[in-house]
Protein backbone atom coordinates (compact mmCIF):
# COMPACT_ATOMS: atom_id res chain seq x y z
CA UNK A 1 0.00 0.00 0.00
CA UNK A 2 1.28 3.42 -0.89
CA UNK A 3 1.26 6.23 1.62
CA UNK A 4 -1.66 8.45 2.53
CA UNK A 5 -1.80 11.48 0.26
CA UNK A 6 -4.92 13.27 1.45
CA UNK A 7 -6.24 12.92 4.97
CA UNK A 8 -9.41 14.44 6.38
CA UNK A 9 -9.88 14.12 10.13
CA UNK A 10 -13.03 14.99 11.98
CA UNK A 11 -14.19 17.26 9.18
CA UNK A 12 -17.52 18.94 9.81
CA UNK A 13 -19.50 21.91 8.58
CA UNK A 14 -22.51 23.73 9.92
CA UNK A 15 -24.70 26.24 8.13
CA UNK A 16 -26.31 28.24 10.90
CA UNK A 17 -27.84 25.60 13.11
CA UNK A 18 -27.96 22.98 10.35
CA UNK A 19 -25.24 20.34 10.48
CA UNK A 20 -24.40 19.50 6.85
CA UNK A 21 -21.32 17.44 7.62
CA UNK A 22 -20.12 15.90 10.85
CA UNK A 23 -16.94 14.24 12.02
CA UNK A 24 -15.83 12.74 8.72
CA UNK A 25 -12.52 10.87 8.52
CA UNK A 26 -11.27 9.91 5.07
CA UNK A 27 -7.86 8.84 3.89
CA UNK A 28 -6.88 8.77 0.24
CA UNK A 29 -3.74 7.04 -0.92
CA UNK A 30 -1.62 8.15 -3.85
CA UNK A 31 -3.10 6.82 -7.07
CA UNK A 32 -6.21 5.49 -5.40
CA UNK A 33 -9.71 5.41 -6.96
CA UNK A 34 -12.28 6.29 -4.34
CA UNK A 35 -16.00 6.41 -4.90
CA UNK A 36 -18.07 8.71 -2.68
CA UNK A 37 -21.81 8.15 -2.69
CA UNK A 38 -24.80 9.23 -0.66
CA UNK A 39 -28.34 10.52 -1.10
CA UNK A 40 -29.02 14.10 -2.19
CA UNK A 41 -28.08 16.54 0.50
CA UNK A 42 -25.91 14.07 2.39
CA UNK A 43 -22.94 16.45 2.43
CA UNK A 44 -20.79 15.23 -0.46
CA UNK A 45 -20.31 18.59 -2.13
CA UNK A 46 -19.94 20.22 1.27
CA UNK A 47 -17.08 17.81 1.97
CA UNK A 48 -15.45 18.75 -1.35
CA UNK A 49 -15.74 22.43 -0.49
CA UNK A 50 -14.05 21.87 2.87
CA UNK A 51 -11.18 20.00 1.20
CA UNK A 52 -10.81 22.52 -1.63
CA UNK A 53 -10.71 25.53 0.65
CA UNK A 54 -13.97 27.04 -0.61
CA UNK A 55 -15.19 26.94 2.97
CA UNK A 56 -12.47 28.64 4.93
CA UNK A 57 -14.16 27.75 8.21
CA UNK A 58 -14.92 24.16 9.07
CA UNK A 59 -14.29 21.67 11.84
CA UNK A 60 -11.46 19.17 11.73
CA UNK A 61 -8.26 19.13 9.72
CA UNK A 62 -7.22 18.34 6.18
CA UNK A 63 -3.66 17.42 5.24
CA UNK A 64 -2.06 16.87 1.88
CA UNK A 65 1.18 14.92 1.99
CA UNK A 66 1.26 15.48 5.73
CA UNK A 67 1.02 19.28 5.41
CA UNK A 68 -1.98 20.93 7.03
CA UNK A 69 -4.05 22.90 4.52
CA UNK A 70 -5.77 25.12 7.10
CA UNK A 71 -5.73 28.76 6.08
CA UNK A 72 -4.77 28.07 2.48
CA UNK A 73 -7.01 29.63 -0.13
CA UNK A 74 -8.43 27.40 -2.89
CA UNK A 75 -5.89 28.65 -5.44
CA UNK A 76 -3.00 27.64 -3.19
CA UNK A 77 -4.47 24.19 -2.69
CA UNK A 78 -5.04 23.87 -6.42
CA UNK A 79 -1.40 24.63 -7.07
CA UNK A 80 -0.39 21.98 -4.55
CA UNK A 81 -2.08 19.49 -6.84
CA UNK A 82 -5.56 19.35 -5.35
CA UNK A 83 -7.97 19.77 -8.23
CA UNK A 84 -11.76 19.68 -8.20
CA UNK A 85 -14.48 19.95 -10.77
CA UNK A 86 -17.86 21.49 -10.07
CA UNK A 87 -21.15 19.69 -9.96
CA UNK A 88 -22.43 22.18 -12.54
CA UNK A 89 -19.73 22.96 -15.13
CA UNK A 90 -18.30 26.42 -14.47
CA UNK A 91 -16.44 27.42 -17.63
CA UNK A 92 -15.03 30.89 -18.26
CA UNK A 93 -17.79 31.86 -20.65
CA UNK A 94 -16.04 34.57 -22.64
CA UNK A 95 -12.84 32.59 -23.15
CA UNK A 96 -12.28 29.94 -25.80
CA UNK A 97 -11.89 26.31 -24.82
CA UNK A 98 -8.12 26.55 -25.13
CA UNK A 99 -7.98 29.78 -23.14
CA UNK A 100 -10.05 28.15 -20.42
CA UNK A 101 -7.38 25.51 -20.05
CA UNK A 102 -4.54 28.00 -20.37
CA UNK A 103 -5.73 29.96 -17.32
CA UNK A 104 -4.51 27.42 -14.74
CA UNK A 105 -1.29 26.97 -16.70
CA UNK A 106 -0.54 30.68 -16.70
CA UNK A 107 -0.66 30.80 -12.91
CA UNK A 108 0.93 27.52 -11.99
CA UNK A 109 3.69 25.77 -13.76
CA UNK A 110 5.24 26.80 -17.01
CA UNK A 111 3.46 29.89 -18.33
CA UNK A 112 5.70 30.07 -21.41
CA UNK A 113 4.50 26.66 -22.57
CA UNK A 114 0.88 27.23 -21.58
CA UNK A 115 -0.49 26.94 -25.11
CA UNK A 116 1.33 23.69 -25.81
CA UNK A 117 0.45 22.17 -22.45
CA UNK A 118 -3.13 23.40 -22.85
CA UNK A 119 -3.46 21.56 -26.14
CA UNK A 120 -2.02 18.44 -24.51
CA UNK A 121 -4.66 18.61 -21.79
CA UNK A 122 -7.37 19.04 -24.42
CA UNK A 123 -6.01 16.05 -26.30
CA UNK A 124 -6.23 13.99 -23.12
CA UNK A 125 -9.96 14.65 -22.98
CA UNK A 126 -10.33 14.46 -26.78
CA UNK A 127 -11.27 18.10 -27.12
CA UNK A 128 -8.34 19.39 -29.16
CA UNK A 129 -10.57 19.86 -32.20
CA UNK A 130 -12.80 22.25 -30.22
CA UNK A 131 -9.97 24.44 -28.93
CA UNK A 132 -11.21 27.60 -30.62
CA UNK A 133 -14.87 27.22 -29.63
CA UNK A 134 -16.67 29.06 -26.87
CA UNK A 135 -18.03 27.06 -23.93
CA UNK A 136 -21.64 27.84 -24.82
CA UNK A 137 -21.13 26.15 -28.20
CA UNK A 138 -20.27 22.85 -26.52
CA UNK A 139 -22.58 19.95 -25.77
CA UNK A 140 -23.08 18.92 -22.18
CA UNK A 141 -20.57 16.09 -22.30
CA UNK A 142 -18.05 18.39 -23.95
CA UNK A 143 -18.52 20.92 -21.15
CA UNK A 144 -17.80 18.14 -18.68
CA UNK A 145 -14.66 17.28 -20.61
CA UNK A 146 -13.57 20.89 -20.60
CA UNK A 147 -14.13 21.02 -16.85
CA UNK A 148 -11.88 17.97 -16.51
CA UNK A 149 -9.24 19.33 -18.89
CA UNK A 150 -9.02 22.53 -16.86
CA UNK A 151 -8.50 20.49 -13.71
CA UNK A 152 -5.87 18.36 -15.47
CA UNK A 153 -3.95 21.47 -16.38
CA UNK A 154 -3.11 21.74 -12.69
CA UNK A 155 -1.23 18.47 -13.04
CA UNK A 156 -3.12 17.23 -10.00
CA UNK A 157 -2.16 14.53 -7.58
CA UNK A 158 -5.75 14.39 -6.41
CA UNK A 159 -8.75 15.00 -8.63
CA UNK A 160 -12.15 15.32 -7.04
CA UNK A 161 -14.84 14.88 -9.67
CA UNK A 162 -18.16 16.07 -8.25
CA UNK A 163 -20.86 14.39 -10.32
CA UNK A 164 -18.92 14.71 -13.54
CA UNK A 165 -21.48 12.50 -15.29
CA UNK A 166 -24.79 13.94 -14.16
CA UNK A 167 -27.17 14.34 -17.07
CA UNK A 168 -25.10 12.34 -19.55
CA UNK A 169 -26.25 9.46 -21.71
CA UNK A 170 -25.06 5.90 -21.10
CA UNK A 171 -22.38 6.00 -23.76
CA UNK A 172 -21.23 9.43 -22.59
CA UNK A 173 -20.94 8.10 -19.05
CA UNK A 174 -18.71 5.32 -20.39
CA UNK A 175 -16.52 7.90 -22.11
CA UNK A 176 -16.01 9.85 -18.90
CA UNK A 177 -15.31 6.68 -16.89
CA UNK A 178 -12.72 5.68 -19.44
CA UNK A 179 -11.19 9.13 -19.26
CA UNK A 180 -10.98 9.06 -15.47
CA UNK A 181 -9.45 5.58 -15.57
CA UNK A 182 -6.79 6.83 -17.96
CA UNK A 183 -5.96 9.76 -15.67
CA UNK A 184 -5.77 7.45 -12.75
CA UNK A 185 -3.48 5.08 -14.64
CA UNK A 186 -1.18 8.04 -15.16
CA UNK A 187 -0.90 8.41 -11.38
CA UNK A 188 -3.66 10.77 -10.27
CA UNK A 189 -5.71 9.72 -7.27
CA UNK A 190 -9.40 10.27 -8.01
CA UNK A 191 -12.40 10.81 -5.77
CA UNK A 192 -15.49 10.15 -7.84
CA UNK A 193 -18.72 11.54 -6.44
CA UNK A 194 -21.59 10.04 -8.31
CA UNK A 195 -25.22 9.01 -8.17
CA UNK A 196 -24.85 6.71 -11.17
CA UNK A 197 -24.11 3.46 -9.37
CA UNK A 198 -22.94 1.70 -12.50
CA UNK A 199 -20.18 4.27 -12.91
CA UNK A 200 -19.10 4.05 -9.30
CA UNK A 201 -18.88 0.27 -9.30
CA UNK A 202 -17.02 0.27 -12.61
CA UNK A 203 -14.52 2.79 -11.37
CA UNK A 204 -13.95 2.70 -7.63
CA UNK A 205 -11.65 0.35 -5.79
CA UNK A 206 -12.95 1.69 -2.50
CA UNK A 207 -16.28 3.15 -1.56
CA UNK A 208 -17.33 5.70 1.06
CA UNK A 209 -20.97 6.34 1.87
CA UNK A 210 -22.38 9.52 3.40
CA UNK A 211 -25.81 9.72 4.94
CA UNK A 212 -27.10 12.92 6.51
CA UNK A 213 -23.63 14.40 6.82
CA UNK A 214 -21.98 11.36 8.36
CA UNK A 215 -19.76 8.68 6.94
CA UNK A 216 -21.59 5.40 7.48
CA UNK A 217 -19.39 3.06 5.47
CA UNK A 218 -15.87 2.90 4.04
CA UNK A 219 -14.41 -0.16 2.36
CA UNK A 220 -14.33 -2.53 -0.56
CA UNK A 221 -17.25 -1.58 -2.87
CA UNK A 222 -18.99 -4.94 -2.96
CA UNK A 223 -18.89 -5.27 0.82
CA UNK A 224 -20.07 -1.70 1.34
CA UNK A 225 -22.98 -2.05 -1.06
CA UNK A 226 -24.02 -5.24 0.75
CA UNK A 227 -24.36 -3.45 4.10
CA UNK A 228 -27.85 -3.11 5.52
CA UNK A 229 -27.41 0.57 6.53
CA UNK A 230 -26.36 1.48 3.01
CA UNK A 231 -29.29 -0.31 1.53
CA UNK A 232 -31.64 1.43 3.95
CA UNK A 233 -30.23 4.81 3.08
CA UNK A 234 -30.87 4.18 -0.57
CA UNK A 235 -34.29 2.63 -0.25
CA UNK A 236 -36.76 4.47 -2.40
CA UNK A 237 -33.95 6.16 -4.28
CA UNK A 238 -32.45 3.58 -6.56
CA UNK B 1 -15.96 39.76 -25.78
CA UNK B 2 -17.82 37.23 -27.85
CA UNK B 3 -14.97 36.71 -30.28
CA UNK B 4 -12.82 33.70 -29.70
CA UNK B 5 -9.62 34.70 -28.05
CA UNK B 6 -6.47 34.01 -29.92
CA UNK B 7 -3.48 33.71 -27.63
CA UNK B 8 -0.84 36.32 -28.26
CA UNK B 9 2.27 34.35 -28.97
CA UNK B 10 5.82 35.61 -28.84
CA UNK B 11 5.97 35.76 -32.66
CA UNK B 12 2.87 37.93 -33.07
CA UNK B 13 3.40 40.11 -29.98
CA UNK B 14 6.48 41.93 -31.26
CA UNK B 15 5.08 43.34 -34.52
CA UNK B 16 1.74 44.06 -32.84
CA UNK B 17 3.41 46.08 -30.10
CA UNK B 18 5.37 47.99 -32.69
CA UNK B 19 2.19 48.73 -34.62
CA UNK B 20 0.41 49.91 -31.48
CA UNK B 21 3.12 52.25 -30.24
CA UNK B 22 3.92 53.46 -33.75
CA UNK B 23 0.25 54.16 -34.37
CA UNK B 24 -0.29 55.88 -31.03
CA UNK B 25 2.73 58.14 -31.42
CA UNK B 26 1.78 58.85 -35.04
CA UNK B 27 -1.75 59.90 -34.07
CA UNK B 28 -0.36 61.95 -31.18
CA UNK B 29 2.06 63.88 -33.38
CA UNK B 30 -0.64 64.41 -36.01
CA UNK B 31 -3.00 65.85 -33.38
CA UNK B 32 -0.36 68.27 -32.13
CA UNK B 33 0.45 69.42 -35.66
CA UNK B 34 -3.22 69.86 -36.61
CA UNK B 35 -4.03 71.83 -33.47
CA UNK B 36 -1.03 74.05 -34.03
CA UNK B 37 -2.16 74.74 -37.58
CA UNK B 38 -5.62 75.63 -36.31
CA UNK B 39 -3.86 77.79 -33.74
CA UNK B 40 -6.90 78.31 -31.56
CA UNK B 41 -6.64 77.74 -27.81
CA UNK B 42 -10.11 76.25 -27.80
CA UNK B 43 -8.79 73.27 -29.78
CA UNK B 44 -6.34 72.43 -27.00
CA UNK B 45 -9.04 72.89 -24.43
CA UNK B 46 -11.41 70.49 -26.18
CA UNK B 47 -8.61 68.02 -26.88
CA UNK B 48 -7.63 67.97 -23.22
CA UNK B 49 -11.26 67.45 -22.23
CA UNK B 50 -11.56 64.36 -24.42
CA UNK B 51 -8.13 62.95 -23.55
CA UNK B 52 -8.70 63.14 -19.79
CA UNK B 53 -11.66 60.87 -20.41
CA UNK B 54 -9.51 58.51 -22.44
CA UNK B 55 -7.32 58.15 -19.34
CA UNK B 56 -10.25 57.90 -16.93
CA UNK B 57 -12.23 55.40 -19.02
CA UNK B 58 -9.18 53.24 -19.75
CA UNK B 59 -8.34 53.18 -16.05
CA UNK B 60 -11.90 52.26 -15.08
CA UNK B 61 -11.88 49.48 -17.66
CA UNK B 62 -8.98 47.64 -16.01
CA UNK B 63 -11.14 46.80 -13.03
CA UNK B 64 -14.62 47.22 -14.50
CA UNK B 65 -14.12 45.83 -17.99
CA UNK B 66 -11.55 43.11 -17.45
CA UNK B 67 -12.52 41.94 -13.96
CA UNK B 68 -16.20 42.92 -14.01
CA UNK B 69 -16.08 44.98 -10.82
CA UNK B 70 -18.10 48.13 -11.44
CA UNK B 71 -16.52 51.10 -9.69
CA UNK B 72 -18.90 54.01 -9.06
CA UNK B 73 -16.18 55.98 -7.31
CA UNK B 74 -14.18 57.24 -10.29
CA UNK B 75 -14.77 60.86 -9.31
CA UNK B 76 -13.27 60.14 -5.89
CA UNK B 77 -10.03 58.81 -7.35
CA UNK B 78 -9.89 61.59 -9.92
CA UNK B 79 -10.39 64.19 -7.18
CA UNK B 80 -7.77 62.50 -4.99
CA UNK B 81 -5.32 62.99 -7.85
CA UNK B 82 -6.34 66.60 -8.40
CA UNK B 83 -6.08 67.49 -4.73
CA UNK B 84 -2.77 65.69 -4.38
CA UNK B 85 -1.43 68.00 -7.08
CA UNK B 86 -2.85 71.04 -5.27
CA UNK B 87 -1.48 69.99 -1.89
CA UNK B 88 1.94 69.21 -3.33
CA UNK B 89 2.07 72.58 -5.03
CA UNK B 90 1.10 74.33 -1.81
CA UNK B 91 3.47 72.37 0.38
CA UNK B 92 6.54 72.26 -1.82
CA UNK B 93 5.99 74.50 -4.82
CA UNK B 94 6.50 71.52 -7.09
CA UNK B 95 4.30 71.79 -10.14
CA UNK B 96 2.48 69.67 -12.69
CA UNK B 97 4.79 66.77 -13.52
CA UNK B 98 5.78 65.95 -9.92
CA UNK B 99 2.11 66.45 -9.09
CA UNK B 100 1.11 63.75 -11.56
CA UNK B 101 3.62 61.32 -10.10
CA UNK B 102 2.44 62.06 -6.56
CA UNK B 103 -1.19 61.73 -7.64
CA UNK B 104 -0.51 58.32 -9.13
CA UNK B 105 1.07 57.27 -5.87
CA UNK B 106 -1.65 58.63 -3.56
CA UNK B 107 -4.57 57.43 -5.69
CA UNK B 108 -2.86 54.08 -6.17
CA UNK B 109 -2.62 53.67 -2.40
CA UNK B 110 -6.23 54.75 -2.11
CA UNK B 111 -7.12 52.09 -4.68
CA UNK B 112 -5.20 49.46 -2.76
CA UNK B 113 -6.89 50.45 0.51
CA UNK B 114 -10.31 50.46 -1.11
CA UNK B 115 -9.54 47.06 -2.56
CA UNK B 116 -8.67 45.62 0.81
CA UNK B 117 -11.83 47.01 2.35
CA UNK B 118 -14.29 46.22 -0.41
CA UNK B 119 -13.14 43.36 -2.60
CA UNK B 120 -14.75 40.75 -0.46
CA UNK B 121 -17.99 42.31 -1.64
CA UNK B 122 -19.31 41.14 -4.97
CA UNK B 123 -21.46 42.72 -7.58
CA UNK B 124 -23.61 45.66 -6.65
CA UNK B 125 -22.29 45.73 -3.07
CA UNK B 126 -18.81 46.50 -4.31
CA UNK B 127 -20.22 49.27 -6.49
CA UNK B 128 -22.11 50.86 -3.60
CA UNK B 129 -18.99 50.70 -1.42
CA UNK B 130 -16.96 52.59 -4.03
CA UNK B 131 -19.68 55.20 -4.27
CA UNK B 132 -19.55 55.63 -0.50
CA UNK B 133 -15.80 56.05 -0.67
CA UNK B 134 -16.20 58.99 -3.05
CA UNK B 135 -18.76 60.60 -0.74
CA UNK B 136 -16.53 60.17 2.32
CA UNK B 137 -13.57 61.58 0.43
CA UNK B 138 -15.56 64.60 -0.70
CA UNK B 139 -16.62 65.29 2.89
CA UNK B 140 -12.99 65.16 3.97
CA UNK B 141 -11.86 67.55 1.24
CA UNK B 142 -14.68 70.01 1.88
CA UNK B 143 -13.51 70.23 5.48
CA UNK B 144 -9.81 70.39 4.71
CA UNK B 145 -8.90 74.07 4.84
CA UNK B 146 -5.34 73.61 3.69
CA UNK B 147 -6.53 72.87 0.14
CA UNK B 148 -9.23 75.51 0.27
CA UNK B 149 -12.11 73.52 1.75
CA UNK B 150 -15.41 74.16 0.04
CA UNK B 151 -14.17 77.51 -1.34
CA UNK B 152 -11.59 75.76 -3.51
CA UNK B 153 -7.99 76.53 -4.37
CA UNK B 154 -6.38 78.65 -7.07
CA UNK B 155 -3.31 77.75 -9.05
CA UNK B 156 -1.64 80.50 -11.00
CA UNK B 157 -0.21 79.23 -14.25
CA UNK B 158 2.55 80.90 -16.24
CA UNK B 159 1.39 82.41 -19.52
CA UNK B 160 4.39 81.21 -21.45
CA UNK B 161 6.04 77.84 -21.24
CA UNK B 162 8.66 77.46 -23.97
CA UNK B 163 9.09 75.53 -26.20
CA UNK B 164 5.31 75.13 -26.24
CA UNK B 165 3.13 77.54 -28.15
CA UNK B 166 0.94 78.23 -25.14
CA UNK B 167 -0.06 76.91 -21.73
CA UNK B 168 -3.04 75.30 -23.43
CA UNK B 169 -0.81 73.41 -25.81
CA UNK B 170 1.41 72.31 -22.96
CA UNK B 171 -1.58 70.97 -21.00
CA UNK B 172 -2.86 69.23 -24.10
CA UNK B 173 0.47 67.54 -24.79
CA UNK B 174 0.82 66.43 -21.18
CA UNK B 175 -2.62 64.84 -21.28
CA UNK B 176 -1.86 63.32 -24.67
CA UNK B 177 1.25 61.62 -23.30
CA UNK B 178 -0.69 60.43 -20.24
CA UNK B 179 -3.44 59.05 -22.46
CA UNK B 180 -1.00 57.15 -24.67
CA UNK B 181 0.78 55.72 -21.63
CA UNK B 182 -2.48 54.75 -19.95
CA UNK B 183 -3.86 53.02 -23.02
CA UNK B 184 -0.51 51.28 -23.44
CA UNK B 185 -0.61 50.07 -19.84
CA UNK B 186 -4.22 48.90 -20.16
CA UNK B 187 -3.32 47.05 -23.34
CA UNK B 188 -0.27 45.44 -21.74
CA UNK B 189 -2.42 44.30 -18.81
CA UNK B 190 -5.02 42.90 -21.19
CA UNK B 191 -2.43 40.81 -23.00
CA UNK B 192 -0.64 39.64 -19.87
CA UNK B 193 -1.55 36.76 -17.64
CA UNK B 194 -2.89 39.33 -15.17
CA UNK B 195 -5.44 40.36 -17.77
CA UNK B 196 -6.34 36.76 -18.50
CA UNK B 197 -6.73 36.13 -14.77
CA UNK B 198 -8.99 39.18 -14.42
CA UNK B 199 -11.15 37.92 -17.29
CA UNK B 200 -11.42 34.56 -15.56
CA UNK B 201 -12.51 36.39 -12.41
CA UNK B 202 -15.13 38.31 -14.37
CA UNK B 203 -16.50 35.12 -15.92
CA UNK B 204 -16.45 32.99 -12.80
CA UNK B 205 -14.54 34.02 -9.73
CA UNK B 206 -15.02 30.78 -7.83
CA UNK B 207 -13.84 28.66 -10.75
CA UNK B 208 -10.86 30.96 -11.25
CA UNK B 209 -9.79 30.46 -7.65
CA UNK B 210 -10.33 26.71 -8.01
CA UNK B 211 -7.91 26.45 -10.91
CA UNK B 212 -5.12 28.33 -9.19
CA UNK B 213 -5.81 31.99 -10.00
CA UNK B 214 -4.83 34.18 -7.03
CA UNK B 215 -8.06 36.17 -7.29
CA UNK B 216 -7.60 38.53 -4.36
CA UNK B 217 -4.08 39.49 -5.41
CA UNK B 218 -5.12 40.14 -9.00
CA UNK B 219 -8.05 42.26 -7.90
CA UNK B 220 -5.78 44.28 -5.64
CA UNK B 221 -3.36 44.83 -8.51
CA UNK B 222 -6.31 45.98 -10.60
CA UNK B 223 -7.74 48.36 -7.97
CA UNK B 224 -4.30 49.83 -7.34
CA UNK B 225 -3.54 50.36 -11.01
CA UNK B 226 -7.03 51.61 -11.71
CA UNK B 227 -6.86 54.06 -8.79
CA UNK B 228 -3.40 55.30 -9.75
CA UNK B 229 -4.39 55.97 -13.37
CA UNK B 230 -7.61 57.73 -12.37
CA UNK B 231 -5.53 59.92 -10.09
CA UNK B 232 -3.28 60.65 -13.05
CA UNK B 233 -6.34 61.73 -15.04
CA UNK B 234 -7.23 64.17 -12.27
CA UNK B 235 -3.82 65.59 -11.38
CA UNK B 236 -3.63 68.15 -14.23
CA UNK B 237 -7.20 69.36 -13.57
CA UNK B 238 -6.27 72.27 -11.24
CA UNK B 239 -3.56 73.36 -13.68
CA UNK B 240 -5.95 73.11 -16.58
CA UNK B 241 -8.67 75.27 -15.08
CA UNK B 242 -6.46 77.29 -12.71
CA UNK B 243 -8.95 76.61 -9.97
CA UNK B 244 -10.22 73.54 -8.17
CA UNK B 245 -13.16 73.14 -5.84
CA UNK B 246 -14.81 69.99 -4.47
CA UNK B 247 -17.88 70.33 -6.68
CA UNK B 248 -15.76 70.34 -9.82
CA UNK B 249 -13.33 67.67 -8.68
CA UNK B 250 -16.01 65.25 -7.48
CA UNK B 251 -18.33 66.00 -10.38
CA UNK B 252 -20.91 63.35 -11.13
CA UNK B 253 -19.83 63.60 -14.77
CA UNK B 254 -16.60 61.79 -14.02
CA UNK B 255 -18.26 58.89 -12.24
CA UNK B 256 -20.89 58.52 -14.96
CA UNK B 257 -18.57 58.96 -17.93
CA UNK B 258 -15.99 56.57 -16.51
CA UNK B 259 -18.62 53.85 -16.68
CA UNK B 260 -20.56 54.94 -19.75
CA UNK B 261 -17.56 55.38 -22.05
CA UNK B 262 -16.17 51.84 -21.71
CA UNK B 263 -19.67 50.39 -21.92
CA UNK B 264 -20.46 52.28 -25.10
CA UNK B 265 -17.09 51.65 -26.69
CA UNK B 266 -16.98 48.04 -25.56
CA UNK B 267 -15.76 47.08 -22.10
CA UNK B 268 -13.21 44.33 -21.86
CA UNK B 269 -10.92 45.53 -24.63
CA UNK B 270 -8.41 48.37 -24.42
CA UNK B 271 -9.82 49.99 -27.56
CA UNK B 272 -13.38 50.14 -26.20
CA UNK B 273 -12.88 52.93 -23.65
CA UNK B 274 -10.78 54.89 -26.16
CA UNK B 275 -13.57 54.79 -28.74
CA UNK B 276 -16.21 55.54 -26.10
CA UNK B 277 -14.25 58.45 -24.66
CA UNK B 278 -13.58 60.01 -28.04
CA UNK B 279 -17.21 59.62 -29.11
CA UNK B 280 -18.93 60.70 -25.89
CA UNK B 281 -16.27 63.26 -25.02
CA UNK B 282 -16.56 64.94 -28.40
CA UNK B 283 -20.36 64.92 -28.28
CA UNK B 284 -20.36 66.49 -24.82
CA UNK B 285 -17.80 69.07 -25.82
CA UNK B 286 -19.85 69.94 -28.89
CA UNK B 287 -23.00 70.24 -26.79
CA UNK B 288 -21.24 72.42 -24.24
CA UNK B 289 -20.14 74.83 -26.94
CA UNK B 290 -23.32 74.92 -28.98
CA UNK B 291 -25.96 74.59 -26.28
CA UNK B 292 -24.96 74.12 -22.66
CA UNK B 293 -22.90 71.81 -20.47
CA UNK B 294 -26.11 71.05 -18.60
CA UNK B 295 -26.92 68.72 -21.49
CA UNK B 296 -23.84 66.55 -21.00
CA UNK B 297 -25.26 63.93 -18.68
CA UNK B 298 -28.49 63.96 -20.63
CA UNK B 299 -26.53 62.98 -23.75
CA UNK B 300 -24.64 60.26 -21.89
CA UNK B 301 -27.91 58.89 -20.58
CA UNK B 302 -29.47 58.69 -24.03
CA UNK B 303 -26.38 57.13 -25.54
CA UNK B 304 -26.44 54.47 -22.84
CA UNK B 305 -30.08 53.70 -23.50
CA UNK B 306 -29.45 53.46 -27.22
CA UNK B 307 -26.44 51.22 -26.82
CA UNK B 308 -28.01 48.93 -24.28
CA UNK B 309 -30.81 48.39 -26.78
CA UNK B 310 -28.81 48.13 -30.00
CA UNK B 311 -25.29 47.06 -29.11
CA UNK B 312 -25.07 45.75 -25.55
CA UNK B 313 -21.44 44.79 -26.09
CA UNK B 314 -20.52 48.26 -27.20
CA UNK B 315 -19.06 49.38 -30.50
CA UNK B 316 -16.19 46.89 -30.36
CA UNK B 317 -18.55 44.01 -29.67
CA UNK B 318 -20.83 45.11 -32.48
CA UNK B 319 -18.02 45.11 -35.02
CA UNK B 320 -16.76 41.73 -33.87
CA UNK B 321 -20.15 40.19 -34.27
CA UNK B 322 -20.51 41.49 -37.82
CA UNK B 323 -17.08 40.33 -38.91
N1 LIG C 1 -23.84 27.27 1.35
C1 LIG C 1 -24.81 26.59 1.99
N2 LIG C 1 -25.62 27.21 2.86
C2 LIG C 1 -26.59 26.55 3.52
N3 LIG C 1 -26.83 25.24 3.37
C3 LIG C 1 -26.06 24.55 2.52
C4 LIG C 1 -25.01 25.20 1.78
N4 LIG C 1 -24.39 24.26 1.00
C5 LIG C 1 -25.04 23.12 1.24
N5 LIG C 1 -26.02 23.28 2.15
C6 LIG C 1 -26.90 22.23 2.67
O1 LIG C 1 -26.10 21.20 3.17
C7 LIG C 1 -26.64 19.92 2.85
C8 LIG C 1 -25.60 19.11 2.12
O2 LIG C 1 -25.47 19.65 0.82
P1 LIG C 1 -24.43 19.07 -0.24
O3 LIG C 1 -24.48 19.95 -1.41
O4 LIG C 1 -23.14 18.85 0.41
O5 LIG C 1 -25.11 17.67 -0.58
P2 LIG C 1 -24.66 16.62 -1.67
O6 LIG C 1 -24.41 15.35 -0.94
O7 LIG C 1 -23.58 17.14 -2.51
O8 LIG C 1 -26.01 16.49 -2.50
P3 LIG C 1 -26.23 16.26 -4.07
O9 LIG C 1 -26.12 14.79 -4.30
O10 LIG C 1 -27.61 16.74 -4.30
O11 LIG C 1 -25.22 17.04 -4.80
C9 LIG C 1 -27.90 20.17 2.04
O12 LIG C 1 -28.99 20.06 2.91
C10 LIG C 1 -27.74 21.59 1.56
O13 LIG C 1 -29.00 22.21 1.46
MG1 LIG D 1 -23.38 17.69 -4.47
Amino acid sequence: MSEVLLRAQGVGKRFGGFVALQDVDIELRAGERLGLIGPNGSGKSTFVNCISGDFAQHDGTVTLDGHALAGLKPHRRARLGLARTFQLPQPFASLSVLENVRVPLLFSGDAARATQRGMECLEQVEMAAKAAMLPRELTQVEQRRLELARALALNPRVLIADEAMAGLSNSEVDQIIELLLRLNAAGTAVIMIEHIMRAVTAFAERLVVFVAGRKIADGEPRAVLGMQEVEDAYLGRQ
Amino acid sequence: MSATTIPVTAETAGPRNLAFWGGAIGIGVALVVILRLIGNDYGYFAGYFVLQYVVLASAWNILGGYAGYVNFGAAGFMAAGAYTAVALRKATGLDLIPGIVAAAFVSGLLGLGTGYLTLRLRGVFFSIATLCLAVVLQTLIVNWDYVGGSRGAYIVNPLEIPPFASWGEYMFIVMLVLAILTVGIARAVEHSRIGRGLQAIRDNERAAEAVGVPTLRLKLIATTLCGALMGVAGAPLPYYSGYLNPDAAFSLSYAVNAIAMPLIGGAGTWAGPVIGAVLLGTLQQAATVTISSALNLWIVGWMLVIFVALAPRGIMGWFRKRR
